[in-house]
């Protein structure tokens, strides 16, 4: 067009671009204040950012309001069972390293029905972005009892206060082997869960974000509670992890260096908790990856796969 | 009606020369670990490459190393040879080769031996230090004796001292030797078997083991007053010899498939045992998923990004399957699921053979959702239906369902090697643009089926949901779109029973009595009927392969019979049982099916043995209904 030809163009011109509206769909059906509305902008504006294309994305959820996430992304999606979301992503990524696949699980999908697979989705350590939407309670049955729900929380099956100390997503994450991605941040700082966001993505194993949440329908005092909490957040500070903006470090003063290779001294903050530590808490980038296992003899032709059939038949010959 | 055997029912007292059979049917027992099973494989291969029919099966114990000398560890396998194609392990055991005196009375428990039953025995027993062993050995031989046994103390360890320093490791090999000569098998293809099986081995290995064989050949010959001969019919064909689940995974490799996920479960297992053997070099892999929900979570998610997977369970991994199952019938995604049914409910028993799983199969999910299920009734079949299944997966966007069992998943027969196909196998994912207006669930309304987008296709982009939704794949909960989806989901099945033939009827086309069967009891039924039919009964059997959607045609045949009876391996309650009356019985698994489907007055013959039917014990029932 108008003589421009792209042989003597010095930057790359992209075929396409996708523009941040091209992975909107909709118009997200979450109560008005929930914390999801942040997450969805955040990774919409990644998607753009990174340029993904919507043909080759994926977002693979489970079941609970968090997992309503694919509805909204105009990506391939996959919006399945209460806490399979992760082996289902498994399969989705297995044998097409062409796919950038995302998790999309709640505390309920991902810390209790689902933590079973959500271990080994650890160990596995596939190439996915996990985002873990924690708002300690389930609120699409109407309000019971998280695993994530602090002790004593009031709710439609404990009406007289939660039992039992809470399982600490972080905690748990770290104890797995072959863990190689841990961050955490929250829905109410945009700047700090969009970086967060994007480190996870760049991660190239199972990056694993647990992002606190905000539930105005169920959980209105304990949300605001959080988001006025100043003192009781440390910012984990490294230049390789997570870089908070000038607004955040103002927001948070209490800064703690920490480097993300240490995963002893990344465990010993998880188990603190009275204190909420915003940023990356360890990252492996040599952790053994099973998708570039699954992903290692593919692309066989008929003939190939007919060869070595027949080949292992010849035992069978009489 | 009588029954009577085929076979020879007591030795012959001096030698007289070979008596001719058409067929026999072998066992080797001991205590794991022995070498029975690796004799009596490496027995059927000689036999299938001399050109008789076989059929085995192995015997297996329930633990992995139980304490030797007792009823729970006798391992050992069964040979049924004949003169023609054998389709099943037949009635009671001819002639058994017995490594110690204990391992008979596990199968005498299981009604395996009959009088006349020729019993090798090792009789390095009579002479052990143990005086309890003595004792327990003499006891044994009497009370054979006393069961009409014809027992032959065989000095195995004996003889096998004066070739290996320790005669546990060997003794299998003579005792092949000793066989060959009995069944008059040809001593250069038992080389060439033992040269085959020890070929990773070295030379050494090779040609002691030849020498024990020709030894224990040499000592049958000089001190057996027997010998017998299964005359053969020798084919150029080439022919595999394999069990069910070998089937099974050498037709997923034919298929395509490239994944295979799958947690262990007896006994399913060893479906992917084989796959894993092979897929390295055939580009897929195995995936141990965590556990069995993970497993098909795992296999649905490669589906859905193109790669149609398979997953292997049993009963009780079907059962926690059964939310994915759901899953993929509502999204339409293509899926292959394997159930090598054993006993149940519950844990049950995971090495006996049932077929327990057909209801669970075609009923066990929430709501409706209809599934195509199929059933091989030979080792082919496993074979072939695989194949065929992964395109019925794809056209149809839907599970597909192979029912199988222990008997198919053990049971060795060969078949005619298959000539691998390109089109047998999948088509590499499809990437290219989406139709701009096609929707991703957009239903034809004749047949139900619509074209499925794979991520990677530009324009095809949509979420795949669990929830009721509509052609474009949005959630919906409209009273219409509920009823309309779901009524599409159904004419896919309808469509696809309108490709199916009715089946092929074993018998005459009308008679007193139809026997129906599906999955592996075929060979049973079908050699029921044929004895029956020589003696004079106006008996037929069909099998059917398709059991959702069923092949048509059905009602019709039934009505040309005076009375029709499924034959199973699952539960029904005996009309004379106290309480049960014609209105409360509960039938056997097809029956209830069959009668629900054609009204016709179905009756049903079943049991939960465990074991697999005897022909025998079919054509008596079948003598009880046709006078």
């Amino acid at each position: 067009m108008f003589g421009l030809n792209n042989d003597f163009c010095a930057i790359d011109i992209p075929d396409t671009y996708h523009p941040q509206s091209e992975y909107t769909k909709g118009v997200a059906r979450w109560c008005p204040g929930c914390g999801d509305h942040t997450v969805l902008h955040a990774v919409q504006r990644l998607c753009a950012e990174k340029q993904l294309p919507p043909e080759k994305t994926v977002f693979v959820s489970g079941i609970g309001c968090s997992s309503r996430f694919p509805h909204y992304m105009d990506t391939y999606g996959f919006h399945g069972l209460h806490g399979r979301a992760f082996p289902v992503a498994e399969g989705v990524k297995f044998r097409r390293p062409d796919l950038d696949v995302f998790v999309v699980t709640g505390d309920g999908d991902c810390c209790s029905i689902g933590a079973g697979h959500w271990l080994h989705a650890i160990r596995y350590n596939m190439n996915l972005t996990v985002l873990l939407f924690d708002n300690a309670i389930y609120g699409m049955t109407k309000k019971q009892t998280s695993p994530t729900s602090p002790m004593g929380t009031i709710s439609n099956t404990h009406p007289e206060g939660s039992v039992l100390p809470p399982v600490n997503p972080i905690q748990t994450t770290l104890g797995v082997s072959n863990v190689s991605f841990v961050a955490q941040t929250v829905d109410w700082v945009p700047s700090h869960l969009y970086a967060t966001i994007k480190a996870a993505y760049e991660h190239q194993g199972f990056s694993f974000v647990k992002i606190s949440m905000r539930c105005p329908k169920f959980m209105a005092e304990f949300s605001k509670q959080k988001v006025a909490e100043r003192d009781t957040v440390q910012l984990l500070m490294h230049e390789n992890g997570i870089q908070p903006d000038e607004a955040t470090e103002r927001m948070f003063t209490h800064h703690v260096p920490h480097d993300p290779t240490d995963i002893n001294t990344a465990r010993a903050l998880a188990e603190d908790a009275e204190t909420t530590h915003l940023g990356l808490f360890y990252q492996n980038k040599n952790a053994l990856r099973y998708d570039l296992y699954g992903a290692h003899n593919l692309g066989f032709s008929p003939e190939q796969k007919m060869a070595a059939i027949d080949r292992k038949l010849e035992a069978f010959a009489v | 009606m009588e029954y009577h055997t085929d076979t020879l029912t007591a030795p012959m007292p001096h030698k007289t020369g070979k008596k001719v059979l058409s067929r026999h049917i072998v066992e080797i027992v001991s205590d794991s670990g022995e070498g029975a099973q690796k004799a009596g494989q490496s027995f059927a291969s000689i036999s299938a490459k001399m050109g008789n029919g076989v059929w085995t099966v192995e015997i297996i114990p329930s633990d992995i190393e139980p304490p030797p000398r007792t009823l729970q560890s006798t391992s050992g396998i069964r040979i049924r040879i004949g003169s023609d194609t054998v389709t099943n392990a037949g009635d009671e055991a001819d002639l058994v080769v017995a490594f110690n005196e204990v391992a008979p009375f596990s199968r005498i428990e299981q009604d395996a031996f009959k009088k006349g039953t020729i019993i090798l025995i090792e009789n390095a027993w009579a002479k052990h230090d143990d005086p309890s062993i003595r004792e327990s050995y003499a006891k044994a031989i009497a009370d054979f004796k006393k069961m009409e046994y014809v027992v032959y103390e065989i000095p195995m360890a004996e003889e096998c001292l004066k070739f290996v320093p320790d005669p546990k490791k060997g003794k299998n090999m003579w005792v092949l030797g000793m066989l060959s000569y009995i069944y008059s098998r040809d001593l250069k293809t038992a080389e060439d078997q033992i040269a085959f099986i020890f070929k990773k081995k070295s030379q050494a290995v090779i040609d002691s083991n030849v020498k024990l064989l020709n030894a224990g050949h040499g000592w049958a010959a000089e001190n057996l007053d027997f010998q017998f001969e299964i005359p053969a019919m020798p084919s150029d064909k080439e022919l595999l010899v394999m069990n069910g689940n070998e089937a099974f995974a050498f037709g997923t490799l034919a298929a395509g498939v490239e994944v295979c996920s799958m947690y262990p479960i007896t006994p399913a297992t060893s479906v992917s045992h084989m796959l894993a053997e092979i897929f390295e070099k055939a580009g897929g892999l195995v995936h141990q998923a965590e556990d069995e929900i993970a497993a098909i979570g795992f296999a649905i998610g490669s589906s859905y990004s193109g790669k149609t997977a398979l997953t292997v369970t049993s009963g009780p991994g079907l059962a926690l399957k059964t939310e994915f199952i759901g899953l993929a019938i509502m999204a339409e995604v293509p899926l292959l699921i394997i159930d090598v049914q054993r006993g149940g409910p519950s844990t049950g028993m995971p090495t006996k053979i049932e077929q327990g799983d057909l209801l669970a199969v075609l009923y066990g999910a929430a709501g409706d959702a209809p599934k195509i299920v199929m059933a091989p009734s030979t080792i082919e079949e496993c074979f072939q239906f695989v194949i065929v299944a992964r395109q019925i997966a794809e056209a149809f966007r839907t599970p597909v369902f192979l029912l199988s069992d222990s008997n198919l998943a053990t049971g060795v027969q060969p078949f005619e090697r298959p000539k691998l196909k390109a089109e047998w196998m999948s088509a590499p994912i499809d990437q290219s643009a989406w139709k701009e207006d096609a929707k991703p669930y957009q239903w034809d309304e004749e047949t139900g089926l619509s074209k499925r987008p794979i991520p990677g296709q530009k324009g095809g982009e949509y979420t795949l949901t669990g929830l009721t939704h509509t052609a474009a794949g949005h959630v919906s909960y409209l009273p219409e779109v509920n009823q309309r989806t779901t009524a599409m989901r159904s004419r896919k099945i309808a469509a696809f029973g309108r490709t199916l033939k009715p089946p092929k009827i074993h018998g005459d086309e009308e008679g007193d009595l139809l026997l129906v069967g599906w999955g592996s009891t075929r060979g049973a039924i079908e050699e029921a009927t044929d004895r029956a039919r020589e003696l004079g009964g106006k008996v037929s059997s069909v099998h059917l392969r398709f059991l959702s959607p069923m092949e048509p045609g059905l009602k019709d045949i039934f009505k040309r019979f005076k009375k029709v009876m499924t034959v199973e391996i699952n539960y029904s309650d005996d009309v004379n049982a106290p309480l049960i009356t014609e209105e409360n019985r509960r039938y056997s698994q097809l029956a209830w099916i069959l009668r629900a489907r054609t009204l016709v007055d179905i009756d049903c013959f079943s049991n939960v043995h465990g074991q697999p039917l005897k022909p025998r014990n079919i054509l008596e029932r079948i003598s009880e209904l046709v006078k």
